[in-house]
């Protein structure tokens, strides 16, 4: 099966600092990969360099057969098919929690305000926020605020997910249900590819999990050989630090 | 690492690219720039009425015999936006504090702030100047200054103080509530949260805002002339009234052109960095 995503040799740097360094990744239809690698390792970065918001230094991304790395090629095209959400949420605080959803199916893809109001209000119902369609943002928790994030990047009907820590603000409470979320839409098929701290959650959804360390992908295997037989040394290290023995 | 990066081929390709892209955009500004002023030009220069424009406007020798008197006179000008502006900023500040203050025993003082403010930014700026610079001296009372350069000042500093008070208060009430609670959580007072954590947020937030005021004050220092202090346009008036010539107005248009650029681009700058800070946290 040819990749979806593919990423090849991408190098970043910030002045002198490089950040990622001849990163190499591949994602099928229906992967869910995690990025894992303590903080500063780049895992943000190479999202945004995945969404193109940020210009790489070198190496190519390739996603659907065709280089979106190239200068020429319309960031916003690309963004048409690839959904991201932040770990701060980032809702539109002036816009409701519908008009959240249906303000890129309307005004980028095209669809009427009643299809993409009942598009908006399925997907809001299927994650348990029905009750708060007409609300503003900052009348929700975080939990909340951060599952209509998710459902306003599903609202687009994303060919890939892109999920930058999207429970590093959340408090332990909270982790949990946006979480079943993310674990719904892997039973699903989503293809994803998420930075995660969630070691027991990186377990249990990745189809393959990538450590980062120093801006390099050290280490890439399914969860069952990363976790419990890690290659390099730098993994069992990190591994020890965050896994609860 | 063990070997030195060098950028690949695709990489060189792609900096060919972009390269490319930014010298044609380049090319674009700058065709676009030329067509636009060029076209101005002609449709100006071209007008019917150009030539006797030109004489009764733009005429060099009347600009240079103008150019002392409106240049003593623009000192007047300068002087008094640089005394009217530190003061409009301690007045507008301490207004716009009063107008934030939750003690009841400040109450009155609110009042006076909002009436204050609501009264000096419905009066024309100009109609305030002429009001106190003929007004004030005309009571006659005891130990107020007689000189109408003087009230046409604190004239200036009323009506831009409420303006700018606003902008103070608008930005006080930028500051996020979770700002004001985590001062009060650690015992700060409420005027030590202000002092310390509210105002200067605020301030560092309406810089630019704040400098487009006092470019709008520079230009309006010219409003004194009303009160017939002599300043650059009074000057340029009194030239052209003599000698049936208008050059010396343009003269003073430059004077103030050249007088509020600086500060006008400064403005610019700084919105541009707040912008971009806010840009790199928040993507
Ligand atoms: N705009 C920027 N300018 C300069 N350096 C940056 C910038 N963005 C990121 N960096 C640097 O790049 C490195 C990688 O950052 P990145 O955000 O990708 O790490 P991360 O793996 O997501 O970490 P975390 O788990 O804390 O979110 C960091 O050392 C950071 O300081
Ligand atoms: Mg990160």
């Amino acid at each position: 099966m040819s990749a979806l995503l593919e990423v090849r040799g991408v190098r970043k740097s910030y002045g002198d600092r490089v950040v990622l360094d001849d990163v190499s990744l591949d994602v099928a239809a229906h992967d869910v990969i995690c990025l894992i690698g303590s903080s500063g390792s780049g895992k943000s970065t190479l999202l945004r360099c995945i969404d193109l918001l940020e210009d790489i230094d070198d190496g190519v991304i390739r996603f659907d057969g065709s280089e979106i790395s190239d200068p020429r090629v319309d960031p916003r095209e690309v963004r048409r098919q690839i959904g991201m959400v932040f770990q701060a949420y980032n809702l539109f605080p002036h816009l409701s929690v519908l008009d959240n959803c249906t303000l890129s199916p309307r005004r980028v893809h095209g669809l009427s305000k009643r299809e993409a109001e009942d598009r908006a209000r399925d997907l809001l119902a299927t994650f348990g926020l029905s009750d708060h369609v007409d609300k503003h943002p900052d009348r929700l928790s975080g939990g909340q605020q951060q599952r209509v994030a998710l459902v306003r990047a599903l609202c687009t009907r994303p060919a890939l997910l892109l999920l930058d820590e999207i429970t590093a603000a959340l408090d332990p409470e909270l982790i949990g249900e946006v979480l079943t979320i993310v674990r719904q839409l892997a039973e699903r098929g989503t293809t994803m590819v998420l930075a995660t701290h969630e070691m027991s959650f990186a377990r249990e959804v990745a189809t393959s999990v990538c450590f980062l360390s120093e801006g390099r992908i050290l280490e890439q295997g399914p969860p069952a050989e990363i976790f419990s037989n890690p290659r390099e040394e730098r993994t069992r290290q990190f591994l020890r630090r965050v896994l609860p023995s | 690492m063990s070997t030195v990066w060098a950028p690949s081929e695709r990489e060189q390709e792609r900096r060919r690219i972009r390269r490319r892209q930014r010298a044609r955009s380049v090319l674009i500004a700058t065709l676009v720039t030329v067509g636009v002023f060029v076209g101005l030009g002609v449709a100006v220069t071209g007008s019917p009425g150009w030539p006797s424009v030109q004489e009764l406007f733009f005429n060099g020798f009347h600009a240079r015999e103008s150019f002392d008197a409106v240049l003593e006179g623009f000192w007047i000008n300068v002087k008094l936006f640089l005394i009217c502006q530190p003061v409009i900023l301690v007045l507008a500040l301490g207004v716009a504090l009063a107008r934030t203050a939750r003690s009841a025993w400040l109450v009155p003082v609110r009042l006076l702030a909002a009436l204050y403010t609501d009264v000096f930014r419905g009066i024309p700026t100009i109609l305030l100047v002429i009001l106190l610079a003929f007004g004030v001296p005309a009571l006659r009372l005891e130990g107020l200054p007689t000189d109408r350069l003087f009230w046409a000042g604190v004239a200036l500093v009323l009506s831009y103080g409420a303006y700018v008070a606003e902008v103070f208060r608008s930005g006080i009430d930028s500051i996020h509530p979770s700002q004001i609670a985590s001062a009060e959580a650690l015992a700060l007072s409420r005027a030590q949260t202000m002092r310390h954590v509210v105002v200067p947020q605020a301030v560092r937030r309406v810089v630019p805002p704040l400098l487009n005021d006092f470019v709008s004050l520079q230009k309006d220092t010219a409003l004194v002339a009303a009160a017939g202090v002599f300043d650059a346009v009074f000057a340029a008036r009194d030239y052209g009234n003599f000698n049936f010539n208008y050059t010396p107005l343009v003269v003073v248009a430059g004077f103030f052109v050249v007088m509020t650029v600086p500060l006008a681009r400064l403005t610019d700058w700084l919105q541009r960095r707040y912008a971009e800070r806010e840009r790199a946290g928040a993507r």
